[in-house]
């Protein structure tokens, strides 16, 4: 067994705890705001008020679910077009009542079936990341679990991209590289392997900006230390002006890639 | 054969419509090509003069080379950015092989060219994906490439058209492709936001992490007729849902039909058509 498949392993377990779960752990007074004002509520992407100490702040979740009824419930954690949709009507409301936005990420991926395709879930992506990107209002997403393709990134076009330490964020499964490279979904522990996956790979590639320990995972004591890493980097972030704040999102995200030494 | 013939006979294979239909012997020695639509053998020279279209009305896939030399006005494309190259930022197995036989196979660079042009008197920057380059992946160099365009339509104040054929973010690149999506849509953004008009085209196939990035973001969103438009791929909604898909699923009508597209755009009489939307868009390039 692999050391990175052992962390997919990890990233996926029912017992980890959910994007309902930190919300509950690190804010106080969480209110649900449901739907996308256009179709319908989908129960993979929870998203409302909360305060964190004594700031309002809007929070949002890609929610998989504990038990087998609520993961069913939730599409084990899949978002609908609608889920999307729903997620930036919040962080425009963010924006308008300039409250910093802070998401939880966990998916395998956007929901994959018809009616996904006929409401347009490309268009609903899409449209998350070019609003993200200019949203004049500091934006933290932290990856919790699986962070699975252009489904996990809707939500993540953020100031501050911080991952778990046994979470995962991946252009592709493992499994479906597997299926791609070697036509065989089982060699899925060699593929997790060179996809590069884990929250290590990413710090070093520069493509999140910290990684957050596990340890009392789920404990009190680890809420404490997420309350007060967000109370930290909001305090950086609201010191910017939104010109200054939008501008750095840019920078962020524009340098990735962007070396071409090694052409 | 005539000069006119010659001049519009296909330097390669790809040119004439590409792998999706292999070209067979005709009775009069030239190559021909079945429609898979029609089932009628076309000679390669006809589909070359007609814009690598059946009868039928069947648009058969192309090169980029060549869908802008149907385009651009002559002489006027100005490619840019020639420099970007591929990195294998993750030392993804295989991929430096990968990349050294898509640029062999493809002559190209890379899965896109980008330029400025005119296209019927309009000026405009100009993007066009190259489909048999890893099937228009877009790695770090197309994000690069793509963001680079739009930065310069930004400063030079122009509109910016572009023709999406991609399968998706490129796996071989990792989640430094995927975050090209994040980054293309800044770079969009940025351009709209400045008043700007994007004209996006999507042609086959538009799937993936193109789908669900900068392909979508166009004031107006063109495509071409039975063009592949989706997210995720066929065979996997079929799979996960267990559900026969619909007939005409993720084609450039369904998407029409479901208001993600402006209108279909046949290629016979693109170019006009073209040149009227950035004609109408003039007043917005007034800083």
């Amino acid at each position: 067994m692999s050391g990175a498949y052992e962390i997919v392993k990890t990233a996926r377990s029912t017992r980890r705890p959910t994007s309902m779960d930190f919300i509950s752990g690190i804010f106080s007074g969480f209110m649900e705001l449901h739907g996308d004002r256009r179709f319908a509520d989908d129960r993979a992407i929870v998203g409302g008020l909360a305060r964190l100490g004594e700031r309002a702040v809007t929070v949002i979740g890609i929610e998989k679910g504990h038990s087998t009824r609520e993961r069913m419930l939730r599409s084990f954690g899949a978002p609908q077009p609608e889920g999307y949709r729903k997620a930036l009507r919040l962080m425009k409301q963010a924006e308008k009542f300039r409250r910093p936005v802070i998401s939880f990420i966990d998916t395998s991926g956007a929901y994959c079936g018809i009616g996904a395709e006929e409401r347009g879930q490309g268009q609903a992506i899409a449209e998350n990341l070019m609003e993200m990107m200019t949203l004049r209002t500091p934006t933290i997403s932290i990856v919790v679990g699986e962070g699975g393709s252009g489904g996990a990134l809707a939500l993540g076009a953020a100031d501050r991209v911080w991952m778990l330490e046994n979470a995962i964020y991946s252009v592709i499964s493992p499994e479906g590289c597997a299926s791609i490279l070697w036509k065989d979904a089982s060699k899925a522990e060699t593929a997790a392997e060179v996809l590069k996956l884990t929250a290590r790979d990413s710090l070093r590639g520069g493509l999140i900006d910290e990684v957050i320990s596990e340890e009392g995972l789920g404990e009190e004591r680890f809420w404490h230390r997420l309350r007060g890493k967000l109370t930290e980097a909001l305090r950086e972030l609201e010191a910017m002006s939104p010109e200054t704040l939008t501008e750095a999102r840019y920078r962020r995200f524009r340098a990735i890639g962007t070396d071409r030494k090694e052409g | 054969m005539s000069i006119l013939n010659f001049l519009l006979q296909p330097k390669n294979e790809l040119e004439a419509g590409g792998r999706s239909a292999l070209p067979v012997q005709g009775d009069e020695g030239e190559p021909e090509k079945t429609c898979p639509n029609c089932h009628r053998s076309l000679p390669l020279s006809r589909l070359w003069a007609q814009q690598n279209t059946c009868d039928c009305g069947h648009h058969y896939r192309m090169t980029a080379r060549q869908r802008l030399s149907y385009l651009a006005d002559p002489g006027s494309w100005r490619e840019l950015f020639t420099d970007v190259a591929s990195l294998d930022p993750i030392g993804f197995p295989g991929y430096g092989e990968k990349l050294s036989s898509a640029r062999l196979n493809s002559k190209e660079a890379e899965a896109v060219l980008c330029g400025t042009a005119s296209v019927g008197g309009q000026d405009c920057c100009l993007y066009v994906m190259e489909p048999y380059f890893m099937m228009g992946s877009m790695g770090t160099a197309v994000g690069e490439k793509l963001t680079r365009l739009f930065e310069y339509a930004l400063e030079h104040r122009k509109s910016v058209v572009g023709f999406a054929a991609s399968g998706g973010a490129r796996m071989q690149e990792g989640l430094y492709s995927l975050m090209q999506m994040a980054k293309t849509s800044g770079a969009v953004k940025r351009h709209s936001d400045a008043g700007l008009f994007f004209l996006s085209v999507l042609t086959d196939p538009t799937t993936g992490g193109v789908t669900a990035s900068f392909a979508s973001e166009g004031d107006i969103i063109l495509a071409e007729p039975g063009a592949t438009v989706g997210f995720a791929g066929a065979r996997v909604v079929e799979q996960t849902t267990r559900k026969a898909l619909p007939k005409g699923f993720q084609t450039a009508e369904f998407m029409l039909e479901h208001g993600f597209v402006d209108a279909i755009a046949p290629r016979r009489g693109q170019r006009a058509l073209i040149a009227k939307l950035l004609h109408l868009h003039e007043g917005g390039k007034q800083p």
